[in-house]
Parts: C-alpha cells; structure tokens; sequence
C-alpha cells in the first residue's frame, strides 16, 4: 500500500563514536532507515550492539557525530541544548526499563511532571492526568507513592507519563526488562492499544521475542549496523 | 509550587540524616552565636564609654597611684569641667567567686561626672552625707538581697582589713548596658583609715576622672594634663575613657581574636560537614535528576531543587540555632555571672547566624548542583541498577 503521508522519522547515514581516552570507539555506522506515524517498532540486537545510543539519539539526548534526525519534520540534531530539552518536554514520550519515577511524588504528580513546562493550567493539567491515569487504569492508584506500587503498576504510571504531554514518538528502553511474565504481557498489551487505538508511534529496544511479537516492524542492530528487515 | 514540594520532601527523605544535619548545623550555630557574644562583650564597656571623659592614671602603669595633690591642678587646665578621683579597692565579698567591681570615689563629683548612674535624691544625698556609705547597683542589690541601711562587709586586697560600709543607695543604669553590678564608697573614708595603718598610701589615688566642656577639646586636654605633670615624681596618662577601655582589651586581645578565629572554624566544619551530606544525596539521585532533565527540564531548575532543599535544611538548622542561643545565653549569665556582668545575644549576632546558615546552605549545593547539571542525560541515566 502506498504511503500517504512521510514518514514521522527519517534517520539518514547517521553516526555516533565514543571516546574513551585516546581510544575512538564507533557505536553506530552509517544508519539510515524511516518510521512511519502509528509504527510500532521493536529494535532488537546483542547487548552492546548500540540500541540504546540509537534510540537516546532519536529521543534527542546525545547528539550524532554526523548524520540527520528529522522528527516531524524537525532536524533536531540542529538544535542547541535548551532547545533540545524543551522539545523533548513535548514531543518524547520517554518509557524506561527501571521506571524512572521520582519517588517524592505520587502517581499523580509523576504523571504530572511533563506538562508543568507546558502553559497548561492547574486545571487542563489535571483533566489530562486523569485522561492518562484512565487509559493505564490507575485511577485508583492516583495518589500512592511508587514505592506503594508494583513493577507493573509503576511501568504503567510512567506510561501514562509518557502519554500525557501527547508527543510525537515514544520511546521505550527494555520496557519489560524488569518485569515478571504477567506485568509484562500487560505492558506490552496496553503499548499495542496505544499504537492501535490512539495512533501513537513506539520505538522500543527489547531483547525479549515476545515484545517483538507485538511490533509491526523489528530491526536488528549488530555491530552498529542495521543489517536486516524483518517483516 | 511543584518545586517547593519537591524540594521539600526531598529534604525529608531520609529523615535519620536530615536530622543529623539539622542538628549539626544548630549546634554549630549555637556555639558560633556565643562566641560571637562574648567577642561582642569584650568591647561592650569600651563601646559604651564616653568620649567627653579623660581618665588619667599613672604612666608607669595603672598600679601605681597619683597625689591627691594633682586634682587642683588639673582643674586649672583650659576645657575641664569637672574632676573627680578615686582608687580601684578590689575587695571580695565572701570569697572569690563572688566578684564583683568595688571601688573608693569621691561622691559629690563622681556622680556628677557619671550621670547613668541615677539615684533617687535622698538616697543620693544620704550617700553624700554619710563617710561609710556606699551605694550598688540595682542588679547587684537584687543578687544578694540587700536593703538600704543594710552592712555589707569586704575584704581588702589591696587594703588589708575588714571594711564595713552602710548601703544608701541603690543605683539603676541610665542605659540597659549601664553597669549595675558595682559598688561604690567614700574615699575619704578609705584615706582615712589609710592615714591610720599606712600613712605612706595615705592621700594617693589610683586615677582622676576629667569631665570636658566640650568633646573636641578632650585630645588637647589629655595633652596639656600630661604635659603638666613630666617630669615630676609622678607622670601621668591621659586618655579618653574609651581609649581607657580598649588599652585594657588590648590586653586580652589575643585571647579574643582566638575566639573569634574558633568562631569561623566552627562555621567552617560544619559547610565541609553539609557539603560532604549534600553530595552524597546528589549522588544517590543522580537517575531523579537524569530523569528530569530527560523529560525536559532545564539546568536551572535541577540546580534550583538541589539548592533550594540544601538551603531549607541549613536555614531550619539555623533557626533553631538562633532560638537555642538565648537560654544558652541566659545559662551562661546565671552561671558565670562572676566573669561576666551581661550575656546577652545582639541582633546583629542574629543576623551573622542567619548569615552564616545561608552560606553553608549555599556553599554545600554548589558542588553537588554543578555535577548534577553537568553530566550528560544519557551518562545520568546509565546509572541506572
Ligand atoms: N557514554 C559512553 N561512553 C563510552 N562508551 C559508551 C558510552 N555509552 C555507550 N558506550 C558504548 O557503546 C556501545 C553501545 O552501547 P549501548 O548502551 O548503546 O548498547 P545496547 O545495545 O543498548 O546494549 P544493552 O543491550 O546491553 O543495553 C557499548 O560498547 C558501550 O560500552
Ligand atoms: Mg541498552
């Protein structure tokens, strides 16, 4: 079928090395590939094969030694550091394999977090915490602390953490990595209907085959080089 | 909003260390505020003397008394007003942790020349009247419960003997910092008994005290008295009161610069103390901080969070502090009464506490914010587990 609209994400011939002393050490070479608007995608690859680096470059938290990253249109590897973190506020939706929750705040406030760089009132704020709070079915968990919460629930707050500010892509490091069977087919679940009946776009790194199960598309990354295309 | 709340309970997180925290940097506060007060009471009587009185005591040293004979004569110097005269005594009521300052003046001129040391007028006039009168100040009365027409004992040091003197009168301080702690009798009556036992001390006194017409003229009469009295058998040392006063903190200056070294000392190990706690729970939240900057938020606000909790922790340790030191200050003006006549905190002691809360809030931040803003969100974030 052919595609109507571009492509959410264009990654072109893009690289990224580390330094490490005098050593240079290359991470990524030479990735170029697409994303379309509503794709789930499951990067997959040994460890240290540069997933993570790709998907923090796609997020714009690192920057690429050369190379574009057009996100909506967008090069982001033009834009300056302040620049780049309030662009992140509202177009990254970030999952992590740890949750990253501030343990100070409740469920609620986590959610929160995003939308306070926002102009967003108190009011619109709350109204679209309890549209995330709904759509992960946490609404009764609104005011416990992290520390009250399960693995599966908390993946679910920081899930609705990502939603709330309504952003262009998600992106999720080993979403399930932390997680027991149950809480992680329940994650995967409510990422598919995110995809499916809201449209978002999902970025995931997995190392777990059932994960990419759910993706639409699944891309191999080894040795920093994007080898194969799996259906 | 959202970053006091944050910052708030993030200072009570771990409840165990705030509390040290807290704790340390009160006491620091506490022990720097005393300090502080006791360096301030050194100068106090200096500070509180007059610059319109000379005093002029022997030049070899103030040990040494001066004729009587030189009061005629120092009253003839253009620009004095009034001169009075009298004899540090030195005495001790019961023993010696019972001090108090106790000396012979001759009254008429020396509550002329003193007028913060006010007296109703018949008990002023008694004093006058009677030879083995005295009079003290209203604190000191309070402390020993005496009465006027009471007899208050003394035992010379200085001059040998059991000296019984009739309390007339009771004196209040014009001023808060007035000393009330005092005795004053009659120096005639100390001559007297002089004349009797040692002839030879009799009709010397250990200073005169000159009252100016005018306070521009005080350096200039200073002068013309010294230069009166060179080259006779006893040369004299004029000086204004308060030059008087600090000659005598000069004395004991090494012991306070020390205090006030200890002081800042204290201040000191408590930021390194605070520093090290701060860095230490930057440290732990190194992924918090991660996580925030990923979601957007910017250098300032972390370092805001960082800054914000270290202050809120040392300005609590700081009041605290400062609520603490006046009974601290109380306790040491009930106990060591002996060596100091008032131990009271001064607002601008408050203020340095204050101050000095702040810098350790602020300095104790600083490392831990910059490494907080610093390093890169995806390093922050590898911290992870
Ligand atoms: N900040 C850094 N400094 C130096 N080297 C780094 C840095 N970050 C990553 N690397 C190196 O880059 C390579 C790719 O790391 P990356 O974290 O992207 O791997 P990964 O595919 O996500 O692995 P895993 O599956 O274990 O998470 C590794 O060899 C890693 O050691
Ligand atoms: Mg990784």
């Amino acid at each position: 079928m052919e595609k109507l609209r571009p492509p959410i994400v264009v990654i072109k011939d893009l690289n990224k090395s580390y330094r490490r002393g005098s050593q240079i050490i290359p991470v990524l070479s030479n990735i170029t590939f697409d994303i379309d608007e509503g794709e789930f995608l499951a990067l997959m690859g040994p460890s240290g094969s540069g997933k993570s680096t790709l998907l923090n470059l796609i997020a714009g938290l690192d920057k690429p030694d050369s190379g574009v990253i057009r996100i909506g249109g967008l090069d982001i590897s033009a834009l300056g550091e302040a620049e780049l973190a309030l662009w992140r506020a509202s177009n990254v939706g970030f999952i992590f394999q740890f949750y990253n929750l501030i343990p100070v705040l409740t469920a609620f406030e986590n959610i929160e977090l995003p939308l306070l760089l926002t102009s967003l009132s108190k009011r619109e704020r709350k109204e679209h915490v309890e549209t995330a709070l709904q759509v992960v079915n946490l609404t009764d968990r609104m005011d416990h602390y992290p520390a009250q919460l399960s693995g599966g629930q908390q993946q679910r707050v920081a899930i609705a953490r990502a939603i709330v500010p309504d952003p262009t892509i998600i992106v999720a490091d080993e979403p399930t990595g932390d997680l027991d069977k149950a809480s992680a087919r329940e994650i995967l679940e409510l990422m598919e209907r995110l995809v499916h009946e809201m449209g978002k776009t999902i970025i995931m790194v997995t190392h777990d085959p059932r994960a990419a199960e759910k993706a639409h598309v699944v891309r191999n990354l080894e040795k920093g080089v994007l080898n194969n295309v799996l259906p | 909003m959202f970053f006091l709340k944050i910052l708030l309970r993030n200072a009570f997180r771990h409840k165990l260390r705030t509390t040290l925290t807290i704790t340390g940097i009160a006491i620091a506060v506490i022990a720097f505020g005393l300090l502080r007060s006791l360096v301030e009471l050194w100068y106090v009587g200096a500070e509180r003397s007059s610059a319109v009185r000379l005093v002029t005591r022997n030049a070899i040293s103030l040990v040494f008394p001066l004729p009587l004979s030189y009061k005629d004569r120092i009253k003839q110097v253009p620009g004095v007003k009034d001169v009075s005269y009298g004899s540090w005594f030195g005495g001790i009521y019961i023993d010696e942790k019972h001090f108090f300052a106790n000396y012979a003046v001759e009254p008429k001129s020396y509550l002329e020349l003193y007028p913060e040391f006010v007296l109703p007028p018949a008990q002023k006039a008694a004093f006058i009247r009677d030879r083995r009168a005295c009079i003290v100040g209203q604190k000191l009365a309070d402390r020993y419960g005496w009465k006027i027409g009471d007899v208050i004992t003394i035992r010379g040091t200085i001059f040998p003997g059991q000296w019984e003197f009739v309390l007339r009168g009771i004196y209040h301080g014009a001023e808060k910092s007035t000393e009330e702690r005092a005795l004053m009798f009659h120096w005639d009556y100390l001559n007297e008994q002089l004349r009797k036992t040692s002839p030879l001390r009799a009709d010397q006194v250990g200073f005169y005290m000159i009252g100016v017409t005018n306070p521009d003229l005080a350096a200039q009469v200073a002068v013309d008295v010294d230069r009166m009295f060179k080259n006779s058998l006893a040369e004299t040392m004029t000086e204004t009161e308060r030059a008087f006063n600090l000659g005598f903190i000069a004395m004991t200056e090494a012991i306070v610069v020390a205090i006030q070294i200890v002081s800042y000392v204290v201040i000191v190990i408590i930021m390194v103390v605070a520093a090290n706690t701060m860095a230490m729970t930057a440290r732990e939240r190194t992924t918090e901080y991660a996580t925030l900057k990923t979601l957007g938020f910017g250098a300032g606000r972390i370092a805001g969070i960082i800054f914000g909790e270290s202050v809120v922790i040392s300005m609590i340790g700081g009041v605290l502090g400062i609520l603490l030191t006046f009974p601290g200050a109380h306790w040491i003006e009930v106990e060591l009464i002996q060596f100091f006549p008032s131990f009271t905190v001064s607002p601008l002691t408050v203020y340095l506490d204050l101050l000095a809360a702040l810098i350790v809030g602020t300095v104790a931040a600083i490392f831990p914010a910059w490494r907080a803003t610093t390093i890169t969100v995806a390093e922050g974030l590898r911290r992870i587990g």
